[in-house]
């Protein structure tokens, strides 16, 4: 491999997007049109749990401008009793989201959809289909759906041999966790809730869909994976994927939400029965009432510890909201609670909980800033007991290289103890507080991924550089790419023009998700570019007739080496190009591959609260976040990541939720009264980023997109205990339940 | 689909005329910032738009020979915001109104659609309310004057009659040493609606309050004028005790409801925190005007 | 319905257009004129995705019909760069990484810009409860804030 002179790598260089997003260029997926194409809607369950009885849909049919009708029957069929994975979605309930069969599960659950010439006309279609149901009992919270006389939702889910809304378990263990809890001088253990959280990505779900005569089938839509959409698209329409292109348009924020499909199988379906090109867009309440938010939760987690600080034993039990299918972040509540800490004695048991709420869909490391909030907040009353200092508590159980987490693996060299020991230095634990100021700390844990991913590099025949990719770009990973591939070659980042494919012209790549892509890509856009330079000296050696390994590949010019130095002057990239056709053909490689090494990420929050004690209102004074980050490719892009992330944790922690009315609809679908921080809201944001490179990766990279939300929520309620002397065990901490949790008495032992 | 007109005119005459022979099928359009979200929503469908903002009388601010203010209905939050007195001599009715939505909605928003969106919940209405300010309406049978207190119904109703139209709000002229102030109580710093919304108007001779008004917003079907609480800081030199009082009082004419917003026992414990924030911010005003 | 006929100046160029009496001032943007620039997060007027100029004034254009700009004066994200040149916030946030997706980034653009057309030396309280209504789910505003600031110090001392 070439040395590196890091001229390009962590350097803040200039997105290859950037110039389209700031002039408002850049083609979201609402923004394409197509000529003839007509509008598609859906008509949407009134009810949140209702049989279908029968759907009419001739009236709507016989509409002037209406040109096709679909329901369930249009959509591939996957029977109950037969899973059908797909990363980690089946498509037995992928089916059914997008078109609700013998049930409508939630209220908002698509029953049928509508393409005619507007959208209005479309709209008043919806009217016209007749719906027969039959209205069933429904629950919505965990506790409804866990009574003994809950209505089922599906009477093929089973629970110790009983149908249940319990639709699936998993359990980690390690060690004896009673000898465990035999040794501990101080036992503390707490329940918590949380509720459902909305990725809140600002472009709602969009698509636009051409299926022409012949079966060929191009799908323009905003997803965290084109590959997805393809084969997700696929499987339901009964379209082979060599007929299907889906094109990633520019995303407008995913966050996990936007690796399923809602309307892509619908649009499909509307223009391979109407012949004309379909565009679908929801509006923000189809958005909040029909998309998945991530999983309400309500956990108990119990640790025990030794006078001296030495957690002997920890415990957590998960029930997560799947919303109306199987499938919730189960996973990453129970993986990552513990994951930050060397314990001996573990158990983490998790339960998938349905009920008629929307189906849930990945948030930024999903189900691990569940699991991290209790567990943190007990850690921080275990300190309290014991009198330790919370993050002398977390440094001293600190996991490192060689621990082995009860989820499985055994760490390499991770970075979690220098962000709790560059945590504890900073000036920031240190400075003062006042009156009913608070200040809490956190660690957080996320698995991160590699996968399937691919790219092509071609040197243009001026000797500049393309390099095609196969993940949606959703926060900057273009950048990122640029500069490694500038790197590499020893170019000027300005010459490299990074493309994300559509899925006819790169390889397969699996998701942006998992905070993968640039830990993926970059080992693909890596090889590819090895191979190239490997061309290049070929080149510059057959140019000059001597062996390609007396070449050196140096600041983008193919030199000679050893007994040749100095026998010929170096050439250019865009020399070796311009001689590309008689010295061989095109320049160029590609690699796919399936990748792996993402070794997990950690993090240290530190964060300071004020609240008004008159009318419960929490603001956040100072944040800091520490976190390992491997290598920092493009710092601004990786320091936005864990700023981002923060914010959506303080909403998750202080205002966010889904507020449901008694009829069992969400009462606030709109960024109105689903309250996302706002600018005012927030201070500026530290992020401290330590570098600890990943030992497994050619740059070193660590996933960073999703450990930044994990300890928010568990650091804002710590620091909100700070300020006054009392826990509150449930989020959000809004203010009329901060407001009821005060009296006089912690109103005087605060101040 | 609706068949929806829209109509742009330049005289109240023709206004009130369209709006009239529209007989409740017509809505008033000022800066849109309700309307175009209920009707987007579906709440309403109108069969005709009339668009008030090219009738001069309702977009114009006038200070009044007397020192009082006329603000026509349909003026935005922004531009009020600009008028070189106004604001110094109604700081809380200007702030009130300048709560309302973002930067982008001020550009729209105006006092009028406020009051006649007949949300108990609309910020600038108990600051109106605390100034004493009336409004001037307009229908087939001529114009009279109302009270602000007078307008809203209950929830998105008013005392409108079929066919009128609020042309202007007329704030009285100032006494020396008299000043408001507004505030609200909201989860976040900005973009939310009021879970209780405060406007305290009072004067001051020699520390003493001689005159109080109090409007309290979001705690009622309507946003309430409180006596009780104005006549508990007459007479008074603010003192801790008056102040709580007045506070008791607002208490006591909460008659909330639980909602998305705020619980009713959260509502009104806000009201009383409120006020007292209120009053001194008022009293400080007014201790320099 | 009967279309309307409506003339109007959009980034300077007089413009006129069709449309029907309840189509919002966005829906004429993003459709018949092509300036899918403004974008809807919304349609409430409570993301700020769709901000553009009316006559001078920042306004959601979501919450404006288009009949309404007969006769006014509108500004989009189309507007704001002069030819190849950039406006400075829009160098500013490409050099200090103010977004991430970008879906909201022309609305805070055109919401910056006017607020640097009022105020050249915003402080930060300013600028943050200025584009409260601006809503970014990825940044964090962090990084958007100290490019408004930046530039607003910019661009003063390239007026000095």
């Amino acid at each position: 491999m070439n040395e590196i002179s890091n001229k390009w790598i962590g350097t803040n260089t200039i997105r290859p997007d950037g110039a389209d997003k700031v002039t408002g260029r850049a083609a979201y997926a609402a923004d394409t049109s197509m000529p003839g194409m007509i509008w598609g809607r859906v008509l949407r369950s009134p009810h949140p749990h209702a049989r279908i009885k029968s759907i009419d849909t001739s009236k709507a049919e016989a509409l002037q401008g209406v040109k096709a009708v679909v329901t369930s029957k249009d959509i591939v069929e996957f029977p109950v009793d037969k899973p059908v994975a797909l990363g980690i979605q089946d498509m037995r309930w992928m089916s059914r989201n997008v078109m609700a069969r013998e049930k409508a599960l939630f209220h908002g659950h698509p029953v049928a959809a509508v393409a005619a010439m507007s959208e209005a006309i479309a709209a008043e279609a919806c009217k016209l289909i007749e719906v027969d149901y039959e209205v069933l009992p429904w629950a919505i919270e965990i506790e409804d759906a866990l009574k003994p006389d809950a209505p089922i939702l599906h009477d093929f889910v089973q629970f110790e041999g009983k149908p249940s809304n319990i639709a699936g378990t998993l359990e980690h263990k390690l060690g004896d966790i009673e000898a465990g809890f035999a040794k501990a001088d101080v036992v503390i253990e707490r329940s918590f809730t949380t509720r459902p959280v909305h990725q809140g990505y600002i472009e709602t779900h969009a698509c636009l869909v051409s299926v022409l005569s012949d079966g060929k089938t191009t799908i323009w839509s905003s997803s965290q994976g084109q590959f997805m959409v393809r084969a997700m698209t696929s499987l339901l329409t009964g379209i082979p994927q060599s007929s299907i292109r889906a094109i990633p348009a520019e995303i407008g924020g995913g966050f996990g939400g936007k690796t399923i499909v809602y309307l892509e199988p619908l649009a499909t379906m509307l223009s391979k029965k109407s012949g004309r090109p379909v565009k679908m867009v929801m509006s923000r309440e189809e958005v909040m009432r029909a998309t998945g938010p991530t999983s309400g939760s309500t956990s108990t987690v119990k640790i025990g510890a030794t006078k001296d600080g030495t957690i002997v034993a920890a415990q957590g039990v998960f029930y997560l909201q799947a919303g109306c299918f199987p499938g919730s972040p189960i996973r990453g509540a129970a993986g990552c609670a513990f994951a930050p800490y060397n314990i001996a004695n573990v158990v983490s048991r998790g339960f998938d909980v349905v009920s008629n709420r929307s189906k849930v869909a990945a948030y930024r490391a999903p189900g691990a800033p569940i699991g991290a909030y209790a567990v943190e907040c007990v850690l921080d009353e275990v300190a309290e007991a014991l009198k330790i200092d919370p993050l002398d508590l977390r440094i001293k159980n600190a996991a490192r290289e060689g621990t082995k987490a009860a989820h499985g693996p055994v760490y390499p060299r991770i970075g979690l103890l220098e962000t709790m020991e560059s945590a504890r230095k900073h000036p920031h634990y240190k400075a003062p507080l006042g009156k009913f100021q608070g200040r809490g700390v956190a660690s957080g844990y996320w698995f991160n991924a590699g996968g399937e991913s691919s790219a092509q590099v071609n040197i243009t025949e001026d000797g500049n550089v393309v390099v095609t990719t196969g993940h949606p770009d959703i926060g900057g990973s273009r950048a990122a790419i640029a500069n490694i591939a500038a790197e590499l070659l020893g170019i000027d980042y300005r010459r490299v023009s990074v493309l994300i494919g559509d899925t006819a012209t790169v390889g397969y790549s699996n998701l942006t998700g998992g905070s993968r892509v640039l830990f993926a890509s970059a080992i693909v856009v890596t090889d590819s570019a090895e191979q190239v330079i490997g061309q290049l000296k070929a080149r510059a050696a057959k140019i000059w007739g001597i062996s390609a390994d007396a070449v050196v590949w140096e600041n983008g010019e193919a030199r000679p080496s050893g007994d040749h130095t100095g026998n010929f002057p170096t050439m250019t990239l865009a020399e070796i190009a311009a001689k590309a056709t008689e010295t061989g053909g095109p320049i160029g490689a590609g690699v796919q591959l399936n990748t792996t090494g993402a070794e997990g990420g950690f993090s240290t929050h530190i964060c300071d609260v004020e609240v008004d004690v008159d009318l419960g209102i929490v603001r956040v004074l100072r944040y800091t976040s520490f976190q390992d980050v491997g290598r920092a490719i493009h710092p601004a892009y990786v320091e936005g990541q864990i700023q981002g992330g923060a914010v959506q944790g303080i909403g998750w922690a202080l205002n966010e939720e889904y507020i449901y009315n008694k009829k069992g609809h969400v009462d606030n679908p709109g960024f109105l009264d689903y309250r996302m921080p706002v600018c005012s809201d927030m201070p500026m944001l530290d992020a401290v980023m330590i570098e600890i490179p990943n030992p497994k990766h050619p740059q070193g990279v660590r996933g960073v997109g999703e450990v930044p939300l994990v300890p928010v929520m568990a650091a804002v309620a710590n620091a909100v205990h700070s300020a006054l002397g009392k826990r509150y065990y449930s989020l959000p901490m809004s203010p009329p339940k901060v407001l009821e949790g005060l009296d006089e008495g912690t109103l005087q032992a605060a101040e | 689909m609706t068949d929806m007109r829209y109509l742009a005119p330049s005289t109240l005459d023709e206004a009130v005329g369209a709006f009239a022979a529209a007989a409740g099928a017509a809505r008033i359009l000022a800066g849109g910032t309700d309307i175009l979200v209920q009707m987007r929503a579906g709440m309403v469908q109108p069969g005709l738009i009339v668009d008030i903002k090219k009738i001069p009388e309702l977009t114009g601010i006038e200070e009044t020979a007397d020192g009082g203010f006329v603000i026509g209905a349909a003026v935005s939050g922004a531009v009020l915001y600009e008028h070189p007195r106004f604001g110094e001599v109604w700081p809380g009715v200007l702030e009130a109104i300048n709560l309302i939505g973002s930067t982008q909605v001020q550009g729209r928003a105006s006092a009028g659609g406020n009051l006649c969106n007949g949300s108990p919940a609309g910020d600038s209405v108990p600051a109106m309310i605390a100034a004493g300010a009336t409004v001037t309406v307009q229908g087939p049978n001529g114009r009279r004057q109302m009270p602000v207190e007078a307008v809203p119904a209950g929830p998105g109703r008013t005392n409108l009659t079929p066919g009128e139209i609020l042309v202007s709000f007329t704030l009285p002229p100032r006494a020396k040493g008299a000043s408001d102030a507004y505030l609200r109580m909201i989860p976040r710093t900005e973009m939310d609606i009021a879970v209780v919304g405060c406007g305290v108007n009072l004067t001051l001779k020699d520390g003493v309050c001689t005159a109080a008004r109090v409007g309290l917003g979001a705690v009622a079907p309507t946003v309430l004028l409180v006596e009780a609480a104005a006549k508990a800081l007459i007479g008074s030199k603010l003192d801790d005790a008056a102040i709580e009082t007045a506070a008791a009082a607002c208490r006591a004419a909460c008659r909330p409801i639980d909602d998305k917003r705020g619980t009713i026992v959260y509502r009104t414990k806000v009201a009383g925190v409120l006020l007292k924030r209120t009053v001194a911010i008022a009293a400080d005003r007014a201790g320099r005007a | 319905m009967a279309k309307l006929h409506i003339s109007t100046k959009i980034n300077g160029e007089p413009t006129e257009f069709l449309c029907d009496p309840n189509d919002s001032m966005l829906d004429v943007l993003r459709g018949p004129l092509a300036l899918t620039g403004s974008k809807e997060g919304c349609g409430s007027g409570d993301c700020g995705a769709c901000s553009v100029m009316l006559d001078g004034r920042l306004v959601c254009s979501c919450l404006m019909l288009a009949a309404e700009a007969e006769g006014h004066e509108i500004e989009t994200i189309e507007g704001m760069a002069e030819g190849e040149k950039l406006h400075p916030l829009q160098q500013k946030f490409l050099e200090m990484a103010a977004l991430q997706c970008g879906i909201c980034t022309p609305g805070v653009l055109v919401a910056s810009k006017a607020l640097l057309e009022k105020n050249q030396n915003p402080t930060e309280t300013e600028v943050r409860y200025w584009l409260a209504g601006n809503l970014c789910r990825c940044t964090g505003y962090d990084k958007i804030v100290r490019a408004v600031l930046d530039t607003a110090a910019e661009m003063r001392e390239a007026t000095r």
